[in-house]
This record gives structure tokens, sequence and C-alpha cells, in this order.
């Protein structure tokens, strides 16, 4: 019992310890007062030394908080309780937020250097006028293939994973709207189908390449085309560029008959309390000089046609990240479907996943 | 005894299969490159961003009093839950109260971080270290009694009516013959909540909110972006501490008992 | 007269039960009523039992979660048992656990490396001249890595379950003329029982709600109720259908509760004061 008690008591004043560190550290990095900004950001989504800068130069402090998934930084907002004063849902979360009044107009006025972003990044169906919405980074839904395994050029269309000789070679990202919306491509449908029969269509399509298939995995996707597991990989521009960056064997492309225009946005949810701080940061964002500094740190294609300038030759004129006219023109915006057809497309995709071999 | 030998070799095997991760995960902290892909040359660098990171090292202070907070209150409960258990005679009733206690273990903790959050914002209890440190509490709880019943069982009934008919009072009887013989029950339940705590990262992610931020939500919500070997560093330095930890611990308490089983022990 | 002398204890059980489990609890069983257009509906449950997909993932979740168990019981046991005649043998125990203080998640990634076709095991093998294996994607990768997260789980209470066997009894029985194994099989693993029973359900009962392994290792080729719940609660936003599969899995722990809880309690009861 004694015995007991002692560890009781040491672990009471372990905590003590790690609670008042933790306090210090908080109040030397600027926490608490008034002057805040609270975002709610995907992990390592935006260069820290801009927010450094930032804090510097307007004196509010930013809290930075993460999430992981669209629907779960949703569903934290509609039930209340949190504080974020500003968040970045992908663009098919905007326009379900909107329909659920979980948003805040913009106030245009307030805005400085909106020309800097480019046409093809604004006034898109999910968000007409940019009511809500800024775009933060953009991307598209390709095929990235290793040259150790693959001659270049023999992969460019969405078909060419049907192929016999492929068997066993490809690693799906796991996401319903974009296997679904690549079965859909394929047969030259829209990514946005919501007729049954089509969907039952693309899901029999998807079938037939299921052979094809090594693993349908979501992140560490990136770790396995890093270490040359598969010779082929369909998943986000932004995934690939990372991967690209660390294996010089990787290529990515965007098949030009068509294929998925994505987009993170900053938007205000309603919980929103800091509008001064709210429009001081998206303005320091949209200066081109800042903008192209964080896409160099992220990696990702920024929508601010003025930052894009200012980057390396390398970078801006690269067509697998930033594709040509043709291809931009046939790719499709997702939009928020009906629930119901939510759950085809998963039903359809879940049952492709469970019987493949 | 030549038959330890082979016994010995089974430990080591066992031994080398639970740390080749760990080690695979450390060395790469001293990559040069950005990823755990490929190696690519010796360097301290990560470490030196983690050094110079302060948000980081705020996190890691309050998961640590997170876990070990949360861990300690739900051993106390869930120890005095397992005594209450082990006292009803009734099957019906003991497997009914089990099969509670085992619901949230058996539950995937998205339903389980969505229901609390459900909870918490009908209450208005505000998002933050309250709010977690409570559910981490809730969902530890159910790993402590399964490892306190079983010792609980254990103790001989002959043993507690010696010690009723020498005139022991309810209290002494807990802190002298109950809470001494289920104390390895108690130390397991402990670290196994903390190993729970440390490793949740959905009900957390659902229940936090204000800036408190754990580890485990910080680690999932990079792997989008690919997760940069400052958390590997992370991992070293941490894996480093407790190993250190856990070896001076055991030796300070090692000279302790020696010094009081001198006549006792083996 | 002890009954409730000591309730004061049980409080926070009972409240923790109250707030934590029951009440969450209504709440599952409750949405798992509701279809996703928010109308009350008993559709979610004529799904899920006319559904081939979902039985078969039941079938799949109760399988992988046998199978993990097994494993992880085969490899524990042993283990616990040498380390019970080990000098210092509380230090190896907590050096067993201190591995599980490293996130699940980066764990996952070096077995991605080690496992790989370029990875450390096949660049091992390679030194043999065995040419590089598929590994990941494998039953047995998935499997042994889901093992590997729950070794210390199984390792604990059995320890503890073989620390408080008394010594004596295996001499008797050596001293008698059994054999190692008849010694094993008739004193040891009877004795140990308990601390067995509560490793398993330690592990057996999380397994069946695995889901992240499922995807990582194993590249969902097996698909399990704990994927089906989460993307029912993170993709389709379909509360209601994962809901109802929570409440199916709930009632599985139950049965499985029931099924080996113990029902011969009466037998030892004198041991404990009723």
């Amino acid at each position: 019992m004694k015995k007991l008690i002692a560890y009781v008591a040491v672990i009471l004043v372990i905590c003590l310890g790690l609670g008042a560190t933790s306090h210090q550290l908080a109040a030397s990095q600027g926490a608490g007062g008034d002057k805040v900004l609270n975002l709610a950001n995907w992990g390592d989504y935006i260069d820290p030394s801009l927010v450094k800068q930032f804090e510097k130069e307007s004196g509010y402090h930013v809290n930075l908080e993460t999430f992981d998934s669209n629907e779960a930084m949703f569903t934290k907002i509609k039930q209340g309780g949190t504080h974020y004063d500003l968040t970045v849902p992908s663009e098919y979360m905007v326009e379900k937020m909107t329909k659920a009044h979980l948003l805040v107009p913009l106030d245009k006025s307030k805005l400085h250097g909106l020309n800097n972003y480019g046409h093809y990044f604004m006034n898109k169906s999910f968000d007409p006028g940019n009511k809500y919405s800024l775009p933060y980074f953009w991307g598209t839904l390709g095929i990235i293939y290793n040259d150790k395994f693959v001659k270049p050029g023999s992969v460019a269309h969405w078909n060419d994973l049907w192929n016999k000789k492929y068997k066993g070679s490809i690693m799906l990202i796991d996401s319903a709207r974009d296997i679904m919306g690549m079965g859909l491509v394929s047969l030259d449908k829209s990514m946005n189908t919501t007729d049954t029969a089509t969907l039952e269509a693309a899901k029999a399509k998807l079938d037939a390449m299921s052979g094809n298939v090594k693993a349908v995995v979501a992140d560490e996707i990136k770790m396995y085309m890093e270490n040359n597991e598969a010779p082929l990989a369909v998943d986000w521009s932004g995934e690939a560029s990372e991967m690209l960056a660390e294996n010089s064997h990787l290529h990515y492309v965007v098949p030009s008959e068509g294929s998925n225009l994505w987009f993170d946005n900053f938007v205000i949810p309603r919980t929103a309390k800091h509008y001064k701080a709210i429009y001081a940061f998206l303005n320091f964002m949209t200066r081109p000089k800042n903008a192209a500094k964080n896409a160099e740190y992220v990696g990702y294609a920024t929508p601010n046609d003025a930052a894009r300038k200012l980057l390396p030759k390398s970078v801006k004129n690269d067509k697998q990240f930033y594709p040509d006219k043709t291809t931009m023109d046939h790719l499709e915006v997702y939009k928020d479907l009906n629930p119901r057809i939510v759950g085809v497309y998963n039903d359809l995709f879940l049952e492709f996943k469970m019987y493949r071999r | 005894m030549r038959k330890f030998k082979w016994g010995h070799l089974y430990l080591v095997l066992v031994f080398i299969m639970l740390y080749l991760p760990i080690f695979y995960l450390v060395g790469y902290s001293f990559s040069d490159g950005e990823r755990m892909s490929h190696f690519t040359g010796f360097t301290f660098r990560h470490y030196g961003e983690l050094f110079n990171d302060p948000r980081m090292i705020q996190i890691v202070l309050d998961t640590l009093l997170l876990a070990l907070l949360s861990a300690l209150i739900a051993t106390i409960v869930g120890s005095f839950g397992a005594m209450a258990i082990n006292r009803t005679v009734k099957p019906v009733v003991r497997n009914t109260v089990l099969s509670l206690n085992n619901i949230l273990m058996v539950s995937p903790d998205v339903i389980i971080g969505a229901s609390f959050l459900i909870f918490f914002t009908a209450l208005n209890v505000p998002l933050g270290f309250l709010s977690v440190l409570l559910s981490h509490i809730a969902f530890e709880i159910p790993i402590v009694v399964l490892m306190v019943l079983p010792r609980l069982k254990e103790l001989p009934g002959t043993m507690l009516d010696a010690a009723q008919d020498l005139g022991a009072t309810n209290f002494q009887v807990l802190r002298d013959v109950i809470l001494p013989f289920i104390t390895p029950g108690i130390f397991s339940g402990f670290f196994m909540a903390f190993t729970y705590s440390l490793d949740d990262f959905a009900v957390t992610f659902f229940v936090t909110g204000n800036g408190f931020q754990t580890l485990a939500v910080e680690i999932y919500a990079r792997a989008r972006q690919g997760i940069s070997l400052e958390i590997n560093a992370l991992s070293g330095v941490m894996f480093l501490f407790a190993l250190l930890l856990v070896v001076g611990y055991y030796f300070i308490q090692q000279g302790q008992s020696a010094r009081k089983q001198k006549k006792g022990g083996r | 007269m002890r009954k409730n002398s000591n309730v004061a204890f049980y409080v926070p059980y009972v409240l923790w039960l109250a707030l934590f489990v029951i009440a969450p609890m209504l709440l599952i069983f409750y949405q798992s009523f509701f279809d996703i257009n928010g109308h009350f509906t008993l559709g979610n449950y004529v799904t899920y039992f006319q559904s081939g997909t979902y039985l078969a993932m039941t079938f799949n979740s109760v399988w992988y979660a046998f199978l993990i168990t097994a494993v992880t019981l085969l490899i524990s046991y042993p283990a616990a048992y040498i380390l019970h005649y080990m000098k210092h043998k509380q230090l190896w125990l907590l050096l067993i656990i201190l591995p599980t203080w490293i996130n699940l998640l980066l764990k996952a990634y070096a077995f991605i490396g080690i496992f790989g076709r370029d990875g450390g095991l096949n660049n091992f093998l390679g030194l043999f001249g065995i040419v590089p294996q598929q590994l990941l994607f494998t039953d047995a990768a998935f499997i042994f890595v889901a093992a590997y997260i729950e070794i210390p789980f199984m390792i604990l209470p059995i320890f503890n379950g073989i620390e408080e066997l008394d010594e004596g009894l295996i001499n008797a029985s050596r001293d008698l003329g059994a054999s190692p194994w008849q010694t094993f099989t008739k004193v040891t693993w009877p004795l140990t029982i308990s601390g067995v029973k509560s490793g398993v359900q330690a592990v057996f009962i999380p397994s069946l709600s695995l889901f992240m392994l499922t995807r990582l290792i194993g590249g969902n080729r097996v698909i399990t109720l704990g994927t089906a719940i989460e993307e029912h609660f993170l993709t389709t936003m379909n509360w209601g259908m994962g809901s109802t599969i929570g409440v199916v899995l709930i009632v599985a722990m139950v049965i499985i509760m029931f099924l080996t809880g113990e029902r011969n309690k009466l037998k030892k009861g004198g041991k404990h004061h009723a």
C-alpha cells in the first residue's frame, strides 16, 4: 500500500512538472491572449517559417490544429465546441459545408490580390463566384509509373491499366469516388455520374482489371512507390509530387481524356471569431512571394498564377503537375452528390475491393 | 540446465522481432533524406529540426502528461471496479458487467470518438484537455479491469477469512491483504492503459479542441504529406528516454527491495 | 456485512459504466435505426443480414481475430514461461512493453520497409541466394504484424499467471514421475489458464474491429467490419449503417463473453465470501 501511494505521488509530481513546462512553452510561443488565429489544417501542409513570419509581421499568434480527414473535420465543426477561424477542406467538402450552413461568406472588400489567382481555379461549380472559398492548392488524379518496370510513354491513358501484362502490378488509392471515377472516365462517362446502371457498368469494368490490382491503400502508397514495391499506381498529384521528389524513377501522367481536378481551399467556418486575423492571414498567403515559398515547401501546385511565375523553371513548366490546356479542359471537379448516391459509389467500391483476385 | 539455452535463444528471437522495426525507425532518423525509403548519408539534421520545434516539444509534453494522468486515474477506478466485479456472485450479473466493461474495447475508435463528441457537446463540456482526459480514462478502464481481475480471482479466500478472524477492518484487509496481492495486476493495468493512451488518435481527434493536440493525432495528420524524419528523430529520443527510465527505475527498485528482503527473498 | 461498507470505492466505476459505456451504447443503438436522410428505419439491419458482403466481412473479422489471437498466444506463452525463469525478469518484462510506446503507424511504416521487395528481409534472404519474395499484402504478413502489435498485451497477463504458480506443484509433479509434457498439460497449463484467458480477451476483442493494418499491410485484401465502420463514419457519413455494424460487433462480443465466461463460478464459489 505504501509502495502504491509512493508511486501515485511520483506520477503526480511528474505530471505537475510536465504540465508546468508545457504551459511555459505555450506562453513563450505567444499563445493565450486575444491576438490569435485558430487554423485547422492538414498535417505539415504549410511552411512553418511562413507562419513565423506572419506572426512576427502581424502580431497574431497562430494556433495550429491538424486533421487527417475532411469528414472528421466536418463532423467536429458541425457539432460545435471548436473555435476554428480558418480551415482547409477539399472542394466537395466546401460544397457540403455550404449546404449545411457551416460557412461564413468572404468579405471581398477586405481581400487584396484576388487577381493573382488563375482563371482555371476560380469560380468553379463547387463555389460559384468564390463566395465562401479561396483556393489554397490544387491538383489532379493520375497514374504514377516506375521507369524501372514500365517503358515511358506506354501508360498514358486509363485504359492502358487494363492491359493483361500488368497483372498484380497496380496500386490503387483507397477512395471510392476516385477509383469509380477512373472506371467511369474509361467508359467515357462523367465522374459525377448519378445513374445507377452506369455506375454498375463502371464497377463491372473495374472488376475486369481486378487481377492487375496489387493493393488498395491510402497515404502509405507513397512509401510503397518510393520503395519500388509496385510498377504502377493511381493516386493524386499531391501525393505523386512527394514520391517523385524521393525516387527519380517515378513519373506522373494525367490521362488527357479526362480526370479529376481537386482543390484544397481556405474557408471561414461559422465558429470563427477573429476576423481581423483571418483577413490579415489570407492576404498574407495570397502575396505571390509567400504563396511561391509555400508551394515550394509543400510541393503541390499553386492556383496563384503570380506565385507560379516566381517558381523555378523546372517546377513551373512541369507538365506533370501543371498540365497543358487540352488536358486541363478535360478535367472535372467533383460535385457533392446526394448521400444516397455516395452510398452507391461506396458499396460498389467495397464490393470491388472484397471480391478481387 | 541445458534446456534453458534453447529458451534463451527463443527469447532473443522474440526480442529481435519486437525491436527490429524500432531500430529501423531510429536508424532512418540519421538519414540525410526526407523520408524512410532510401538511406542517404549520415546526419544529425533531423534532431536539430526537432529541438528547434517548440510546437512539437509541447505536443510531446502534453501527450505524456495526458497518458500518465489518464492511466493513473483509470488504474484506480478500474482496480476498484475489478474488485466490485469479483465480488458479484451471480454469473449472469458478472458476465453482464464484464460484457459492458468490454464494449469500449470492441467498438472501433471512430464510433467511440463520434459518440463521445456528441456526448460532450450535449453536456457543454468544452473540448480540450479535459474532454480528452475523460475520454482516455474511459477507454483505458476496461483493460485495467481485464488485467486486475484474474489476479483477484486467485486471491485465496482463506487469506481473507484469516484476516477477518484476526479482527481486521475492511480497510485493513484491503490495505494489507488485497492490494499487495494484486499489485502485479495493477502495474500491468497501468502500463497497458498508458500504452492505449499513447496509441490513440481517432478518439482524441474527435474530442480535442482549443489547440490541445497529441502526438498520435499529429503523426496521422502528417501521413497525407508524408511523415518527415523529424518524427523518426522524435521516436529515437523518446525511445532512448523510456529505455533509460525503465532500466534506471528497475535498478533503483532492485536496490530498495534487496535492502528490505535481506532475510526473506531467495 | 462487507457488502455495503465500501460502496464509495465502486461509485467511480459504476459512474463510468453509466456515462461512458451505457450512454454511448444507447446512442449507437438509437442511431442504428436511422437511414442516411434521418428517417426511422429497420433497413440497416435488413441490409446487414441480407447482404452477402456484410456477412462475409463478419466471417472475416472473426476468423482473422481468431488467427491473430492464436498466433499471438503461440508466440507469447513460451516467451512468458521462459521469462519467468530469467534473472531480472521484471526488467525484461518492462523491455517487452517498451516497443508499444512507439507510435503504431510508424512501426507499420517500418514493417513496410522491412518486408518490401527491396526491403531488409529480402536483402537478407538474398545473401542466401533466395530471390526476392512478395511478402507484403499476404495474409502471413498481415497476421504477423497484427500479432507483433498484440504480443505485449498477451505476455503480460500470462506472465502474471505463471508468477503466481506454486513452484512446489511442478516439482511435486516431476518427482512423481510425470514427463515434462504431462507436467505442462496437467499442472502448469490448468493453473495459468486464467492469465491466458485475460490475455486472449485483451487480444481477441480489439482484433475484431481491426482496420488500419488490414489496409496498410494487407492492402485491403481482407475487409473486416472495422474497415466498413470506418468507411461509414468517415467517408459515406452514413452513421446509421456504421452504428448498425457497431451493434452487431457488440452483440458478437457479448455472446463470446457469455460462452467463455464462468458458468462454473458456483463450484468454486465457497472460496470467496458470498
